[in-house]
């Protein structure tokens, strides 16, 4: 009969010594790992060259501006007159109006993918969740243009007539009492670049949801079907809280895709630099579309004003970004998911 | 007999006696159920003469009834919403009414469900027919880009020409009939293959990078990657436009836009390839490691292949998201309405500039024109896409039949190479 044996320890040897147990590469391992280093510092290097360069670019127009920049609403560079205040508020209005509107759609997508959709139809369902991702946004940009803006403008005008005293809904210029009176207050506004915008956040979101969910442990799924939940009850009890950082994260990661979107916008939207919380009213801005239409006829200051512009976008990106990550991280489920 | 083997059991049993379970043997437990008939398992009888046959259930979770009462909720819901409009209210619109019938659907099934069902079961489907409801909004909003934007561009996608001239001939108010995009599908595929050589090495080196080694370094790199993926595409073409052009004085072209779409797709595709390598399982490594491989050995023969499926994937849809960009080519390829197959120092134009420029400029035909080239850009990118499913629909280390039979071929390869050698020292 065979058994382990373990030998007896010798009491006059003392304690053991530790043994080393670090890897000594050979030769060819060491000239890999440098290979490899140099890989990541080359990709540090190009990477971390962008973002220190747009410091360094957008330096001399905020040494110019100062504080005033964050608090001027117009862009008039060559009277020296310049801030992001009112691009920077329609951008963020933007990216809120996109996801407000995408978030119900994309939660329900998810959940229907995961829960309720029947198994066969779901990889199909996947399948075009993520061709809906990988549309580019020029098309999403003229479809918006084109088909969308004309059916929205009815739905600006319902939400204005009945909702006009809602602060954001208000529109000046428009009358509530005549119907027939011009849609051209209504055109190119926030609310009709954030519905774009939410197209191209929806399958974002969407993924990361979905991702989230499907991982939720079969075991407590049937342990609440086993307690006599129905789908609904196990989906709150359940699904909801483990995938709540899933949720966040995935909502807060089209949130930067939202704040960062430029063509889409600029095809849209029609310039305006006065600030303003009525997302149904005609006119628009954001930072990354006013970088693509002035960039062309900037030159020393001016181009250093649009540096900053974009340094203060990037921030606020790498700002919603990093707290999505971290969301999704902290979730318990965020171990193996992608973003 | 060695001490391990005798106590082996013993734990098991102190346990139950600790927490009072009593241990029963299976045949006590027969006895007991068919004596006494109060605890214990009871077995069915089995199926005989004096029962009726057994019938399978159908496990499925829609039944007949839940189908009908589906269906004529749906159908009474259009009813009441035709009849609403223009008929007892006058209220107009398409959207409206969709709104108006959904609304209904919801409020009449509720009500239908609850003849028959408790109050979970109703909220429980009503949930479920908002969530479908919502995969029903972004199925339609995706179906509806396609469509019309094929729809729109369809007068310029049926001749010939739009394939295979380029614009120089056409002016903004030729016919159709003249002039084509051919043009941009050339300087995309040139854009895309300095944009492959660009990232590709560079990009799985690094995710490698960040796989193999764990220190503070590669967590400083791994940091870095994931900040940048938050750039916005503008931003990497306004930092090539002033560094490229602007500063070093190069002419806007190809390789420019190609370096700032480069730029943008690096940290996307570096993200996804660690990944994707994160997921190859670690007894792979460990066995490669075990039999003695030195670690590139290691990742070369055993992380990079496994992966493979992976890589091609991420490498797919960072060119999918690449083709795709507008803003950083915008700025730094210029605009250009001829063949151009020179990507340095000359303008090149790409499929979404050439469809975004088309577009804002206002006459009906190059409007036109512009919908077919966003319609032949989503050809390019729906087949880039299903590309991508094909060859990455396959965990890591899952082959498909034909590799499964080159590594047998490999391995029998081998066993003969060994036997063979084993043959030569024993001579």
């Amino acid at each position: 009969m065979s058994a382990t044996v373990i030998p007896a320890r010798d009491e006059r040897a003392g304690e053991p010594e530790q043994r080393d147990i670090a890897a000594v590469p050979g030769k060819s391992d060491r000239i890999f790992f440098r290979g490899l280093s140099s890989s990541g510092l080359l990709v540090l290097v190009i990477t971390g060259a962008v973002g220190v360069f747009l410091a360094y670019e957008a330096a001399q127009a905020l040494g110019e501006a100062g504080l005033s920049f964050f608090t001027t609403s117009t862009w008039e560079v060559d009277r020296g007159k310049f801030g992001i205040a009112a691009v920077l508020l329609f951008t963020v209005l933007i990216a809120a109006v996109a996801v407000a509107v995408a978030l119900p759609i994309s939660l329900g997508t998810a959940l229907f993918i995961t829960e309720v959709a029947p198994v066969r139809l779901r990889s199909a369902l996947v399948a075009l969740v993520d061709l809906m991702a990988a549309v580019p946004s020029v098309v999403y940009g003229l479809w918006g243009v084109a088909l969308l803006q004309g059916q929205a403008l009815g739905v600006a005008r319902w939400l204005s007539s009945w909702f006009g005293w809602i602060p954001f809904f208000s529109v000046s210029g428009a009358d509530p009492d005549n119907p027939l009176s011009s849609a051209s207050v209504f055109t190119a506004s926030t609310f009709i670049a954030g519905l774009v915008v939410a197209m191209m956040v929806i399958p974002i979101q969407c993924v990361v949801m979905r991702e989230v969910f499907s991982q939720v442990p079969v075991g407590e799924r049937e342990g609440a079907f086993a307690l006599g939940a129905t789908r609904w009850g196990m989906i709150q009890v359940v699904t909801l809280p483990f995938g709540r950082g899933g949720i966040i994260g995935g909502t807060m990661l089209g949130l930067g895709r939202a704040l960062g979107e430029t063509i889409a916008v600029v095809l849209i939207i029609s310039p305006r630099f006065d600030i303003t919380f009525n997302v149904l009213e005609a006119g628009s801005n954001s930072v990354s579309a006013l970088i693509a239409l002035r960039y062309s006829e900037a030159s020393g200051l001016g181009l250093s004003a649009l540096f900053a512009a974009g340094l203060v976008l990037f921030m606020l990106t790498l700002v919603v970004n990093f707290t999505a990550s971290w969301f999704i991280a902290r979730s318990r489920s965020g171990a193996g998911s992608e973003a | 007999m060695s001490p391990t083997a005798t106590t082996v059991g013993a734990p098991v049993g102190a346990d139950a006696q600790r927490s009072g379970v009593e241990v029963a043997s299976p045949v006590d437990n027969v006895r007991t159920t068919s004596t006494a008939g109060e605890v214990g398992t009871v077995c069915p009888q089995p199926p005989g003469p004096g029962l009726p046959p057994q019938q399978r259930r159908a496990l499925g979770t829609m039944s007949r009834r839940d189908v009908m009462v589906l269906v004529g909720a749906a159908v009474s819901a259009v009813c009441t919403a035709l009849l609403l409009f223009g008929r007892l209210t006058p209220l107009t619109g398409r959207l409206g009414f969709v709104v108006v019938a959904f609304v209904f659907f919801l409020a009449t099934y509720a009500a239908l469900v609850s003849l028959d069902d408790s109050r979970p079961a109703v909220v429980d489907r009503v949930m479920a027919a908002l969530f479908a409801a919502a995969g029903v909004v972004a199925f339609v909003a995706l179906l509806s880009v396609v469509v019309y934007t094929t729809y729109r561009g369809w007068s310029a996608l049926v001749h010939v020409n739009f394939f295979t001239q380029d614009m120089s001939a056409a002016g903004p108010q030729s016919p159709l009939t003249e002039g084509g995009v051919i043009h941009s599908v050339a300087g995309t595929v040139i854009i895309m293959a300095i944009c492959l050589v660009l990232t590709v090495p560079l990009s799985i080196a690094c995710a490698v990078f960040l796989n193999e080694t764990d220190n503070r370094f590669s967590s400083l790199v791994r940091t870095i990657v994931t900040a940048m993926t938050a750039l916005p595409s503008i931003i990497a073409g306004l930092f090539i436009f002033a560094t490229w052009i602007l500063i070093l004085g190069f002419e806007r072209s190809g390789l420019a836009a190609a370096i700032s779409v480069s730029l943008m797709m690096l940290p996307i595709i570096v993200r996804s390839a660690d990944v994707v390598l994160r997921l190859v399982p670690g007894n792979l490594r460990e066995a490669s490691a075990a039999l003695g491989a030195p670690q590139w050995r290691t990742v070369w023969h055993v992380v990079l292949p496994t992966a493979r499926s992976g890589l091609t994937t991420s490498v797919i849809l960072g060119v999918a998201r690449g083709i795709g960009e507008t803003a950083p080519v915008l700025l730094t390829a210029g605009f250009i309405q001829s063949m151009n197959l020179n990507p340095f120092g000359a303008p090149m134009v790409s499929l979404p500039l050439t469809a975004f420029k088309f577009v804002t400029s206002g006459v009906p035909n190059l409007i036109a024109r512009g919908f077919a080239t966003a319609a032949l850009l989503m050809v390019l990118v729906l087949v880039l896409f299903s590309l991508a499913r094909i060859l990455g629909g396959r965990p890591a280390g899952r082959l498909s039949p034909r590799q499964v039979r080159k590594a047998a071929q490999q391995s029998a390869a081998d066993l003969e190479r060994i036997e063979h050698m084993a043959q030569e020292v024993q001579r």
